[in-house]
């Protein structure tokens, strides 16, 4: 398992509903952003590459 | 008098046949269905000589795995769930507790069944469900049934590393099935939408109602409570009015600023339990289901799902806490002091449930069983067995029970029931580890471990996840040089929570 190409962390089951609500907070601590109900998706969670666009397309909005 | 669970099958089969009683997003089964599988189950399991015995049901969260519980109940035995979430440790070690003559499997766990340890004779739930059902058998077998017969044994978690499997009976469930429906007003209308586990006795809030009253649960698909604007689409979708959730199920719905996007529309009846519901949470779900009612719930499962209710209708404050409320009819809490005595208006007292409601006690374990389930200190006349919860309480100027803490070091996560020792007991069974301590940092809902061993956090973790369930893994790990003692030579839990929080 590598969750750096992975790209089913939430189809595959890897991602569960606590990760989610921790990750999201740990995202919230580390970069300061807040992630909105609308942009909890299965898409977004895919992967590292789409959590990682997700951060960085919160990031680019508040500049 | 009605004696065993199934008799509720009966008028909701005469009346409501080809009604859908459980559904998912794979299968959908009837009440005429559930009656069918449930036949052949039995038939199966009677034909294998199996008789008031426990029945393994290990399948994947499915409308089949409740036809397949009461399928276990028909042919007089207890179903004992287990899930392909438990790791295999803790599934070995509920296996040696039963001792199991029959497992059964879908094509989803078979696999993994065959690799256990212990050694049972492995039925396929695609095969047993094509039983010719032998209703002479099966009516013999109802004919005899007794209603303090057991019909489960769930798994909570054990603070020696050993869960212990709460036993619970025809009656007690009768009982709380009776109480729960007449105070949540459930009826032939009611659409459950069920988020909890199969495995756990919450479940039996959605599971029995449905068959008394003929009405339907839609078991919601795990993965949609990561994805809350989804999750309330499929509430409006599935016209679902009435949801008995953990409280962080909903919390995650309302803490993201779902209601922003979409509301539930359908709701009329909001239940939740097992932790305290943050009041800024709860005000954001009032403003959203305004034609809802809400009950806070309150029970261990030592005694049978819940058995204390509170209907919230008063204003709260920001830092108040929901009452846990009144027990349910037939039900009697007495709050103990440490001399046994009961505690005045105020006062501080231990949990403890008087009643039909008591479960029968932990399966296989006499020691655990007599800790806990004792004779009731005010009563020396005859046999009467309550039950300790080790929560404390007190009763406020409403006459309403408050709960407090825990005694021990039994904590909630994430609507579960650990114990912090369970955890502790398992990192110390990793060879490298020297000390452990466990603690819960409420405020972040976080567990977090404290060790010394020569061992990285990382190799720490996937240790650990061989051996304990998901919910009970630690959030945080930190590795110590020292651990911090107190005078008396025990864990200093006091100053490792002052680490966590600087």
């Amino acid at each position: 398992m590598d969750f750096t190409t992975a790209k089913d962390l939430v189809t595959g089951g890897i991602l569960d509903s606590f990760d989610i609500v921790s990750l999201i907070s740990e995202i919230n601590e580390e970069f300061d952003v807040t992630i909105g109900a609308a942009e909890l998706t299965p898409e977004n969670f895919a992967s590292a590459e789409t959590i990682y666009a997700l951060i960085k397309a919160k990031l680019d909005d508040e500049d | 008098m009605q004696n065993n669970v199934l008799d509720y099958l009966n008028e909701s089969l005469n009346r409501v046949p080809t009604k859908i009683a459980y559904a998912d997003d794979e299968v959908q089964l009837t009440f005429s269905d559930v009656k069918n599988i449930m036949d052949s189950v039995g038939t199966g399991l009677i034909n294998k000589g199996c008789k008031r015995e426990p029945v393994i049901v290990f399948m994947k969260k499915s409308p089949n795995t409740i036809a397949t519980f009461f399928g276990v109940i028909n042919a007089g035995c207890y179903y004992v769930p287990i899930d392909s979430e438990m790791p295999a440790t803790r599934i070995n070690l509920i296996l040696d507790n039963c001792k199991p003559r029959v497992i059964i499997c879908d094509d989803s766990t078979v696999e993994i069944a065959k690799g256990f340890d212990y050694k049972a004779d492995i039925v396929l739930f695609s095969d047993i469900v094509n039983t010719k059902p032998d209703y002479e058998a099966l009516s013999l077998v109802r004919k005899k049934a007794i209603d303090t017969d057991p019909i489960y044994i769930v798994f909570t978690s054990g603070s020696t590393g050993v869960p212990k499997g709460v036993c619970a009976c025809h009656r007690s469930v009768i009982d709380y099935i009776e109480q729960l429906s007449e105070t949540l007003g459930f009826n032939e209308d009611t659409i459950f939408g069920n988020q909890t586990p199969l495995y756990f006795d919450a479940c039996l809030k959605e599971l029995y109602p449905t068959l008394k009253f003929g009405a339907t649960t839609y078991l919601i698909p795990h993965s949609y409570f990561m994805f809350p604007v989804k999750l309330v689409e499929y509430i409006n979708e599935h016209n679902i009015n009435t949801v008995c959730w953990v409280v962080s199920a909903l919390t995650m719905i309302s803490a993201f600023a779902t209601f922003d996007t979409v509301k539930p529309t359908t709701l009329r009846t909001i239940a939740f339990g097992s932790e305290v519901f943050p009041i800024k949470q709860f005000r954001l779900w009032r403003e959203a289901c305004p034609e809802a009612k809400f009950f806070n719930l309150y029970g261990p499962t030592e005694g049978t799902g819940m058995c204390c209710y509170y209907p919230v209708t008063r204003e709260f404050a920001d830092d108040e806490v929901i009452p846990v409320g009144f027990p349910f009819k037939n039900t009697e809490i007495l709050l103990l002091k440490d001399d046994n005595t009961l505690a005045e208006d105020g006062e501080q007292g231990e949990i403890c449930i008087r009643g039909t409601s008591v479960t029968l006690g932990y399966y296989n374990n006499p020691e655990k069983t007599s800790e806990a389930y004792v004779q009731n200190p005010l009563n020396t006349a005859y046999p009467e067995i309550i039950y300790r919860t080790g929560d404390m309480g007190h009763i406020n100027e409403y006459g309403e029970l408050i709960f407090h803490s825990r005694k021990d070091f039994q904590i909630k996560h994430m609507g579960h029931r650990i114990e912090l020792g369970e955890i502790e007991a398992n990192v110390n069974l990793v060879p490298e580890i020297k000390l452990s301590g466990c603690i819960y940092a409420k405020e972040q809902g976080k567990i977090v471990l404290y060790y010394v061993g020569d061992i990285t956090e990382g190799d720490l973790i996937k240790a650990l996840k061989t051996k304990l369930p998901r919910y009970m893994l630690p959030n945080k790990v930190n590795r110590l040089e020292e651990m911090p003692f107190t005078a008396n030579g025990k864990i200093d839990r006091v100053t490792l929570s002052k680490m966590y929080n600087k």
